[in-house]
Order: structure tokens, then sequence, then C-alpha cells
């Protein structure tokens, strides 16, 4: 695998991104199930490459490459403290809001070829192309319409017709509309817990991004409310890719396309879905997915 | 640059430009103190003197000194502690220890609120008509005392309270389960515990007392005083009656007190006064800079000392 | 054979210790005892706080009683005028009232957007360290004796601004207001950042996570969020520029404005001499007034007026950090 340090490696240019994209359609050739002719590799949306992150000395990331597929939904999963969540919030960057925090090695953005953790690529940016939801619903103080505009102002979009038809598509496309049209100026705090996090999926699908990545968005709900985000999730595979981390096996079964398996930092398996549930590759896979640990 | 690079980097310019703004105005802020140290020392540093310390008040400017004023305050400060520091903790242990979440505590909460923001000559007024009058203490040393216990009473209330409230359940909990009461409990365990976050609020509160002014003017503190107040079992003179002074006559003396002095000196006209006024501005502005200090000494090694 | 066990116990008869129960039940009984008064002790010493109030409340209105019947509450709450020298003594707070006014608005427009400014910055730019450091340096300001700070407003600041604007006279309200507005800063500064700094950061991730920079998330997000304490603090700060005493007492001089009903903004300038309520009161504590003369009686009219003023905000304040607390 191609191992680049921070800052060591240019933003690939064209012919470098070929070279990739070939290399990858040849490992994924590889795979039975392309190989056989039965499903057509996907387009790769972001190529994780060597990743590895630290929180000070701990090392929580250890050089992870997994290529992220276009329009489909990736899981994450593994016991806690495994660097899932550590691992997705690389793509936002969100590890910049705090101290002591070092990343190595890649994530370069298809068509685009921008590398996502290279520290001239501006965060803010990245987050306006890569949009979050997280593990508790936070909507902003402000009313639900304010709450879903807010990425637009921040991206400069300024006619007033232009916001409210954006906010209203992405509600829509949330699954929300139905219950809020009637009242978007309220306090978006006047909703139940699973609304406002249909609200703040809202809120990151708003600005168009390219990835939207989950934090384990039902962690805080009840059934129902996880019932109806999980539609929601494969519901926007139309649109965007998706990154989802769970702590809920039976969700990532559900919900996803590929899972990423991880354990103390190391990606141990990543395959498509039903082999990774029905006929994992490796023993330590096998062994989460029955519960001999957790 | 495309619309959204020019948003972008409008957006970095604006922290950056927020960075520089909050910096500068806490420097700003800083300056100000230093301005008025550096002030204070050029005018006073120079008048500062063992014979300033140690004369009496009087009228002509290079003779004055503060020594009725630093004694006054020494004696006023003493009947404040002895008031205010029993009766604060009493009150803060009460309320955190044993008063239930009922309208009467709440009502006692709103009121320590309010207390703590009262200006303080309100103190004065009351205290005036209270103690000087009502209780016939007269313009004495004991009044003056009193009112500052009672106006510094609300803040080592709340730094006992708040001192109460750090020590976690668990220790308490082990406490009562040897079968203490609820008094052998604060006694021997929460009122050790908190010793240290009570002296800092009680040494806080006592370096707000020392440079208060407005209540001591107006019960009556002099601004003119050319003697100290009678120390207890010394000889007293033979034209008022002789023998030895009881041990609490400085309570019921007329006295003065250090920012009261200084006060007296800023509001004579002319250039004569204002050096005595700055050094005693200096003397003050020690006493009370070295008792947050001393605070801040005592709360840290109370910190190292207790590991929960 | 085996023996009856009663048998056995009747024939001898043991001659058994004084039970350890009862001098355990003494003990008992006297740390109850000790329990109980001790309870009633410290219920005293709480209940005092509120006969420190009650005595101020009383005082206040029974002292000056006297005063509201010789004046007129109407006369006393309209009349433009505060000359208890002349020969015909009038008796209006509206003087009194726009002293405390003016140099409280002068010094509020220093310490609200200064010690806000500073709380942001505080709590959303500088980094932990430099902010650990700067707190309590900053809190200082707090801590300097109000002579002091009348000090340095007459002979520093006063004669800087005077070189600004050479008309100024030596006792002003634009000094002391401006040298106030410096001492209020950590009282609004502290209580604000530390309401921020309760915002939970999930909030600010929330805004970052859609592109915003750290200012927006700052003003748009997290000062909303911690709107009530916020409040709290400008209101603790309202209330602390009302009640101050010593600082216009020596700076703004202790001459009551003069209030021209036909020109009344003319009372609004800083720029000149202007009594508050406090430095009158401390005016008339220095000179010769006698128990019971209507001069005496004034002092309390006035220190009632200042103590309902302060009352309302101090009691709004407390509400409002109890709803800050509350929220977190």
């Amino acid at each position: 695998m191609v191992t680049a340090g921070l800052g060591t490696m240019d933003c690939p240019d064209a012919q470098q991104v070929e070279v990739r994209e070939a290399a990858l359609r040849e490992a994924w050739a590889a795979w039975p199930e392309v190989a056989s002719g039965r499903h057509a590799p996907p387009p790769i949306k972001a190529d994780v490459r060597s990743l590895s992150f630290w929180y000070g000395k701990v090392q929580a990331v250890k050089s992870v490459s997994i290529p992220i597929a276009d329009r489909r939904v990736t899981a994450l999963i593994g016991p806690s403290g495994c660097g899932k969540t550590t691992l997705l919030r690389c793509f936002n960057r969100m590890h910049d809001l705090y101290r002591n925090t070092r990343y190595e090695g890649q994530i370069v953005l298809h068509p685009s070829g921008t590398d996502i953790i290279d520290r001239r690529v501006n965060p803010i940016e990245m987050r306006m192309r890569i949009g979050m939801v997280f593990q508790k619903p936070n909507p902003f103080p402000k009313s639900i319409f304010e709450n879903v505009a807010f990425g637009l102002r921040m991206k400069g979009v300024r006619g007033r017709s232009e916001i409210a038809d954006r906010v209203e598509a992405a509600i829509k496309a949330a699954a929300l509309w139905d219950e809020v049209s009637d009242r978007l100026r309220k306090p978006a705090y006047d909703l139940s817990g699973g609304q406002q996090q249909r609200l703040c999926i809202a809120r990151a699908l708003a600005t168009e991004p390219e990835m939207v990545l989950f934090d384990e968005p039902t962690s805080a709900l009840d059934p129902v409310a996880t019932a109806r985000i999980e539609e929601l999730v494969q519901s926007l595979k139309e649109r965007v890719t998706v990154l989802i981390v769970t702590h809920n096996m039976q969700q990532a079964g559900r919900v996803s396309d590929f899972t990423a398996f991880m354990y103390l930092g190391e990606m141990v398996e990543f395959d498509r879905t039903e082999k990774v549930f029905q006929n994992p590759g490796k023993q330590l896979t096998e062994q989460y997915i029955s519960g001999r640990f957790g | 640059m495309t619309p959204l690079e020019r948003t972008i980097r409008f957006r970095r310019c604006q922290d950056a430009a927020f960075q520089v703004l909050g910096a500068s105005l806490t420097v700003v802020a800083l300056l100000v103190l230093g301005a008025l140290v550096l002030d204070l020392a050029k005018t006073g540093l120079g008048r500062l003197s063992w014979s300033f310390l140690t004369s009496f008040p009087s009228r002509k400017a290079e003779q004055a000194g503060i020594a009725s004023a630093i004694v006054g305050s020494f004696y006023v400060m003493i009947v404040t502690a002895f008031t205010a520091i029993p009766l604060g903790v009493a009150a803060g242990v009460y309320l955190e220890e044993y008063s239930r979440r009922n309208w009467f505590t709440a009502a006692i909460e709103i009121n320590i609120a309010n207390l703590a923001g009262v200006p303080s000559i309100v103190y004065g007024l009351m205290a005036l008509s209270l103690f000087v009058y009502t209780f016939g203490l007269g313009e004495s040393i004991l009044a003056g005392g009193l009112t500052l216990a009672l106006l510094i009473l609300p803040i080592v209330i709340v730094a006992t309270r708040e001192a109460l409230r750090s020590i976690p359940l668990h220790i308490r909990e082990a406490a009562y389960a040897m079968g203490a009461t609820r008094w052998q409990v604060v006694r021997h365990h929460l009122l050790p515990y908190s010793t240290g976050g009570i002296a800092t609020g009680v040494i806080i509160a006592l370096s707000r007392a020392i440079g208060e002014t407005a209540p001591l003017i107006t019960i009556g503190a002099l601004t003119f005083i050319a003697f100290l107040p009678p120390t207890p079992l010394t000889p007293r003179p033979e034209e008022d009656g002789g023998g030895l002074y009881g041990p609490f006559e400085w309570l019921d003396s007329g006295f003065t007190v250090l920012p009261i002095q200084m006060f007296n000196w800023v509001s004579r006209p002319g250039e004569a006064f204002l050096a005595n006024a700055a050094a005693a501005g200096i003397v003050l502005i020690v006493a009370t800079l070295g008792l947050n200090a001393l605070a801040i000494v005592v709360r840290s090694r109370m910190r190292r000392r207790i590991r929960w | 054979m085996v023996q009856p066990r009663e048998s056995a116990q009747a024939a001898t008869p043991v001659e058994r210790p004084v039970p350890r129960a009862d001098a355990a039940a003494a003990l008992r009984v006297r740390r109850a005892i000790v329990d109980r008064a001790m309870q009633g002790v410290l219920a005293l010493a709480a209940a005092s706080s509120i006969a420190v109030t009650l005595g101020i409340v009383y005082i206040l209105i029974s002292e000056s009683v006297p005063f509201f019947r010789a004046v007129g509450l109407k006369d006393f709450l309209t009349d433009t005028m505060w000359t208890p020298q002349f020969a015909v003594p009038r008796y209006g707070i509206v003087p009194l009232l726009t002293g405390t006014l003016v140099t409280t608005m002068v010094a509020l427009a220093v310490a609200l957007p200064v010690g806000t400014i500073i709380a942001i910055w505080l709590s959303e730019f500088a980094p932990a360290r430099l902010r650990e450091t700067v707190k309590p340096v900053l809190e200082l300001l707090a801590a300097v004796p109000t002579v002091v700070y009348g000090y340095f407003a007459l002979l520093f600041v006063t004669p800087l601004l005077q070189r600004l604007w050479p008309g100024l006279p030596t006792f002003n309200m634009l000094g002391a207001g401006l040298v106030m507005g410096v001492m209020i800063i950590p009282y609004v500064s502290s209580l604000s950042e530390d309401a921020m700094r309760a915002v939970p950061m999930l909030l600010r991730e929330g805004s970052f996570a859609v592109g915003g920079n750290k200012i927006v998330t700052a003003t748009r997000v997290v000062f909303p969020a911690a709107l009530s304490g916020i409040a709290a603090a400008y209101v603790l700060g309202i209330s602390r520029a009302v009640g101050e005493t010593m600082i216009v007492a020596v700076a703004a001089g202790q001459q009551p404005l003069i209030v021209d009903p036909a020109r009344p903004l003319d009372a609004l300038n800083p720029g000149q001499p202007g009594a508050t309520i406090t430095a009158f009161i401390v005016s008339v504590s220095l000179g010769d007034v006698q128990h019971g003369e209507i001069g005496y009686q004034a002092i309390f009219a006035a220190g009632l007026t200042l103590f309902v003023a302060t009352l309302g905000f101090n009691v709004a304040g407390y509400l409002l950090r109890k709803r800050f607390r509350q929220a977190y």
C-alpha cells in the first residue's frame, strides 16, 4: 500500500489519480463477487490510504486503508475504543478543533482528488462538502428553519427564496417536512428527540454535501425513531455517500452495503456486508459478530 | 476566486480579526490596572517611610502619617472577623447541610443574593440608625466592625456553602454510615475538610472589608483622628482617671481607617496632601493584593493536600 | 439423664453485669440533644440574614417617614431641584437620580461591550492556559479599593481627558464613569465566560460541522445558548454601578446636578460635575447633621430609593442565574 506522511505528498494530480483508480479496480476485481461478474465494482468516493491518528502519544487509528464506495452506505463497526469514531471524525477534520492531535496518511476524495487531511486543505471547506450527524441530537437554539438554513448562510447563499427552497428540499429529504411545515419558525427544541435528529440530518443535507458522516445516530433514540432514521439513511443512498459508525451490529446489517470491522485501532476486515456477517474471513470478526466479546 | 473561496477567506479573516480584538481589549484592561499602580507609585512612593507609617495626621502635609488609620483598620478588622466568621460559617453550614428545599430556604437564598448586591452605603445607613443610636454604641470601633461584618456576611456564607458542596457524597455517606449524628459529621468531617475553601473566602471577604470607605463614613468614623484607641491593659493617663485601660475599652473608641484617611487627603484642595494620599493608596493596595495573594496560596495548598 | 434447662437455670441464678445497652442509650440521647441544639444554633445564624434585611428595610422606611411627611412623595420624585441648604429648601430626587443615571450609563458603555468581548475571547478563542492565567489577574481589577479608583479617576484620568477636551471641569461624571466601567469589567466578563463555557461542546461541534468558523459559532450559537447567564452578568454589573459610592464621591464632585426643566437633556452631559445618590449620602455624613433633623432624614430617603433600585436588579440577576444553572 502507498504510505505517505503528512505534507510530504502533494495533492495527487490527474495522472496519479488515474493510476490509483486502476489499482483499486484491480483490487476490486480480485473479489470473488466481482470476478464472477455478479457485481460491478462501485466507483470510489473516498480512498483512505494508510490513515493513522494520534491523540497525543496514543495512536488511536493504525494505518487504515479502505475504499469508501460512492453512493453506498459503509458501516464502521467494532467494540468500544476500537477507533471507529476517531476514524469517522478524520473525514471532516473535527479533530482540528482540539489540541495534541495528529494525522498521518491520506483520505483522497474523488473525483476532485483532494486529500482531506492535507494541512493545506481548509477544514471549513471540507465541512461544507462533508456533513456530520452526531450521536445526540444537537439542534441550535434557533427556529427549525434557521437550523437548516445555518449551513447555507455559512456557504454564502443569500437570496431569501433560494434559501427557503433549499431548506424545504433538505427537510423533505430528511422525511421531516410533513411534521414541521406549519411551524418552521418555532424553536427547534420543541421537537421530540427523533424529530430533532432528523432535523440535524436535514441541516447536514442542506449544503448538498458529497458525503454524510453518521456517528451512532440512533444510540440516543427509541426503537420507533431508530427505525425511521434507518429508513432515511437507506433512502439517502441515491444522492450522497454515507459512512456510518454504529455500535449496533444488527443495525449495520440492516442498513449498510459495506462493512468495516475495526479492533484496537486496526482495520481487521472490510468487505460487502453480507460477506462480513455471514461468512467473515477473519476469526476475530467472527468472534465479534457472534458476540463472543464486545 | 470562486464565491465559495471568497466566503471561506472572509470567514478566516473574521476569526483573525476577533482574535486581535479580544486580545487587545484584555491587554488594555490590564494596562489600566498597571497605569493605576504606576501612577500611585510615582506620586506616593517617595512619601512612604517609617515616619509616615507611625505619624498621626496633621495640618502640615509633610508631618502627616497613617498611624491612627492603620491601627484603626486593624482593630476594626478584628471585630469584623470575630463577628462575620462564626455567624457566616454557621449560616452556611445550616443552609448547606440542614435545611430542606422549601420556600423558606429559597427565601433565605434570594435574600442572601440580594444582600450581596446591596450598596455598601446602605449598610452604613442601617448601622447609623441601629448601632450608633438605637443600640447606643456611638461612633465606635465596635459599631464599625459590626457594620463591615454584616457587609461581608453574604460573601462568607456563599464561600462556606461552595466549600461544603465540593466535598463528595461518598465521604459524607462514609461518615454517616459509622452512625454519626449530623452535627458530628459536620464537626469532625465536613468542617475540617472545607477549611481551605472557607479560609479562602474569608480572606477575600476581609480584603474587601479593608477597602470599604462609605459605610464607615456614614456611621461617623472621623477623618481627623490624632490618637490611637486605648490598647487593653496599658496605663491610662492621670487626667482620665489613672489605672489601666480595661480589655474592651478600645471597642468604644472613635477611630479612622486607612481608606477614609486617603479619602480625606484626596479631598483637600492643593497639591500638598496628594503625595500622602498616594502613599496611603499604596499601603492599601499592598494590603488588599497581599490578602488576595494569600487567598490564592491557601487555596492551592489545600488543593494539593486533599485528593478525593 | 438429660436435665431440663429450666431447672438448671433456676438452680443457679447468674449475676449479670450492668447491661451495656443502658450506657449506649444514654450516650445516644446525649448526642441527639447536642445535635438538636446545634441545629437550632445554626438555624438562628441562617435566620440572621433575614434579620439583616428586615432591619435594613425597617430602618430605611421608619427613618424616612418623617421626611416624606414633610416633603411629600410626589415632590420628592418629581421636583428637579435638590437644594437642602437654601432658605427655602427643595428636596427633589431627580438631580441625584440623574447623576446616578449618567455615571451608570458611562460605566456600562465601557463595561458591557468590553466585558462581553473579553468573555467571548476567553471562552471561545484563547487557549486554556492563557485563560487560566488571565482570569484571576482580570479579577484583580475588582479587588482594588474604590477610593483608590477615585484617586485615579480624579488625578490621572481627568487630566488625560482634559487634554482632549480642554474645557472639562476637574470634577466630572465622565472620568468617574469611565473608571467605574473598568472596575465593573471583571463582573461582566467572569460571569459571562462561565455561562458560555457551560454550553456543551456538542452544540459547537454541530456548528463547526456545517462549515461555521469560530466567531460565527461563538455569536450565533454559544452566545444565545448562554443568554440567561450573560444577562445575569449584565444585571450584576448594573447593580454594582448604581451602588458605587467612592469613585463618584471623589471624582464626580458632590454638587447635585442642576436640572433645568426647560432643557432637561443638558443634565445628561457627562462632562460636568454631578452628585449621585450615593455621593450625596457621603457628603451629608461628612458634615454636621444632627440626628432627627430633616437633613439626617433625607439621607435615609435617598438610601431607600437606592435600596429599592438595586433590589430589583439583584432579584432579577438571581432568577436569571438560577435559570442558566438549570439549563445545563
